[in-house]
């Protein structure tokens, strides 16, 4: 699933209904984190639901490897949204890519809020913070 | 007295629409919404009446702090106790962490404080500070299987520790349940128990006569009763109220100051140092004003018939679970959908303009005893209508489709 795919499905899809259908729809995509790695050491906080989260380098080709799960189907939904952006890039070009952009583009701005409820920025500003340790 | 149904032209957040959908509000135990009464009365104090309170000889300092004492009269009235034994807070939370301080002073290791396993983390988190400063034991009162006190268990333990301080709150925030604490005061009586009633969630909905209940304390929220945010207070049995030690100090709640030494006003002067939330006050008052319109019984009445048509329509969706008392309970359906994340409802129920609140609700022990790590919480207040009920079933049935 690339990101191109996916802002293609949501511009098609009209109402938010049709719009978080697809997007857990592409949480489905998304691989099951293994049970031994759902750990609380991987938990992000400020997350309302769980988010575990697991960011390394392909040292050889020198690109970020994501992995991530949620226990809420539109977190994990996101979470897709959010690996698939950052997904082939080096370290240097994650720091200076934008999450924020992405969400504005695709209409799901709101969920970067920083409200109580919402832990989609905790989880985009680790990933940030993460990428600048490994640049 | 006025005709329950047509309340909530009052009340004009409800006619609102969000995302191109009608709100339908349900989600009155995290804060009421306010009728006019209440928003006039705060914009017109700001706009013609501000001034501060018991400083001023000009006429305005007068009459704000005529308002202002005024206000506590009618709480007092409200909860059928005297008024210098009500003291402003900036809400329930504050009210118990007072309490929690003051109360604490006079324990040490062999001190007992009981609390029911349904407390807001507001009503557990003082006195575990509280127990952490004093060595004091806290004891959890227990619950039946069914998301119920077992009340029978609970005056049986209050008997067998003769704890020092109970503390519990009258209606579960997170289930709704009303808590039989007539006969939990009562027991504390006979043992020599100080009995702390938090009222955050029954203040509106079952308007106690504190005379009645009889209990040494009883803590609310502004907010939570049509009143605005950041006020709130406490009551206390003036005796009590009176040798607790001061908790914030400042202006205003002294009698005398020197470099040396302080002397203090008496209850409830000595806790209130500083500028009080004075628009907050007399806002909190037109809450009260607006609620003594409206016949307790009926408003009961109305809000139980509204409870039960919202259950049985929910009851009848397979895969729903409903927690806690269903016989005894102010308005408030805590539910789950198989094995769906509550945060994946209240979304996707949110875009269909449906407010309620989703998680653990500040009940986390709760939650854990009940087995799960969250709820979907709709709380009724008597401006939501059948109307209301119809939008969310209908909103739940199709999120429910979009889920299965």
């Amino acid at each position: 699933m690339n990101i191109e795919n996916i802002t293609k499905k949501l511009s098609e899809s009209h109402g938010w209904q049709a719009k978080y259908r697809e997007i857990m729809l592409f949480g489905k995509q998304l691989p099951e984190l293994p049970e031994a790695l759902k750990v609380g050491s991987a938990l992000v906080s400020g997350c309302d639901s769980k988010v575990w989260l697991y960011v390394d380098l392909d040292e050889s080709a020198q690109q970020l490897v994501l992995i991530a799960d949620s226990d809420t189907r539109i977190v994990k939904g996101l979470l897709a949204i959010i690996i698939a952006a950052y997904a082939g890039k080096t370290p240097e070009q994650a720091s200076q890519f934008s999450a924020y952009t992405l969400f504005e583009s695709l209409g799901l701005i709101s969920h970067l809020s920083p409200s109580r409820g919402n832990g989609i920025r905790a989880i985009v500003d680790q990933i940030q913070m993460q990428a600048n340790r490994l640049a | 007295m006025t005709d329950i149904h047509s309340l909530r032209d009052d009340f004009p957040i409800l006619d609102k629409s969000l995302n191109g959908q009608p709100l339908c509000y349900l989600d009155s135990a995290a804060t009421a919404q306010k009728p006019n009464k209440v928003i006039d009365v705060i914009k017109t104090f700001y706009q013609a009446e501000n001034s501060n309170v018991h400083r001023g000889l000009h006429t305005l300092s007068k009459n704000a702090t005529n308002r202002y004492e005024a206000a506590r009269e009618t709480i007092a009235k409200f909860l059928n106790v005297s008024a210098k034994e009500i003291v402003w807070t900036s809400g329930a939370t504050e009210s118990l962490n007072f309490l929690a301080h003051g109360l604490s002073q006079a324990l040490n290791e062999n001190s007992k404080i009981a609390i029911s396993p349904f407390e807001h983390h507001a009503n557990i988190v003082p006195w575990q500070e509280a127990c952490k400063r004093t060595g004091a034991q806290l004891l959890v009162l227990p619950m039946l299987e069914n998301g119920v006190l077992d009340e029978a268990g609970a005056i049986s333990l209050l008997q067998t520790h003769k704890p020092d301080i109970l503390s519990i709150g009258h209606v579960s925030n997170a289930l709704g349940n009303i808590h039989p604490i007539e006969s939990l005061i009562k027991a504390c009586k006979t043992l020599g128990t100080k009995t702390v009633i938090d009222g955050a969630q029954s203040f509106m909905h079952l308007r106690p006569d504190l005379v009645a209940l009889d209990c040494d304390f009883y803590v609310f929220s502004a907010h939570k009763a049509l009143g605005p945010t950041g006020v709130g207070g406490l009551y206390g049995r003036y005796n009590l109220l009176n040798t607790l030690p001061v908790y914030k100090t400042g202006g205003e709640m002294i009698q005398e100051v020197t470099f040396a030494h302080s002397t203090y006003r008496d209850a409830p002067g000595k806790f209130e140092p500083g500028t009080p939330n004075i628009s907050g006050v007399i806002g909190l008052a037109a809450a009260v004003d607006y609620l003594n319109n409206i016949s307790p019984s009926a408003l009961q009445r109305y809000e139980r018939a509204l409870y039960q048509s919202l259950l049985q329509q929910l009851n009848q969706i397979k895969g729903v679970t409903v927690y806690g008392d269903t016989q005894n309970n102010v308005g408030i359906v805590s539910f789950n959908y198989k094995n769906e994340h509550h945060y994946d409802l209240a979304t996707l129920l949110n875009t269909y303009g449906v407010a309620v609140r989703s998680g653990h609700h500040c009940a986390q022990p709760l939650m854990n005893m009940l087995n799960v790590n969250g709820t979907v919480r709709a709380s009724l207040a008597f401006y939501n209508n059948e109307a209301d009920v119809e939008h969310f079933i209908n909103a739940l049935k199709a999120t429910i489709e979009l889920l299965d």
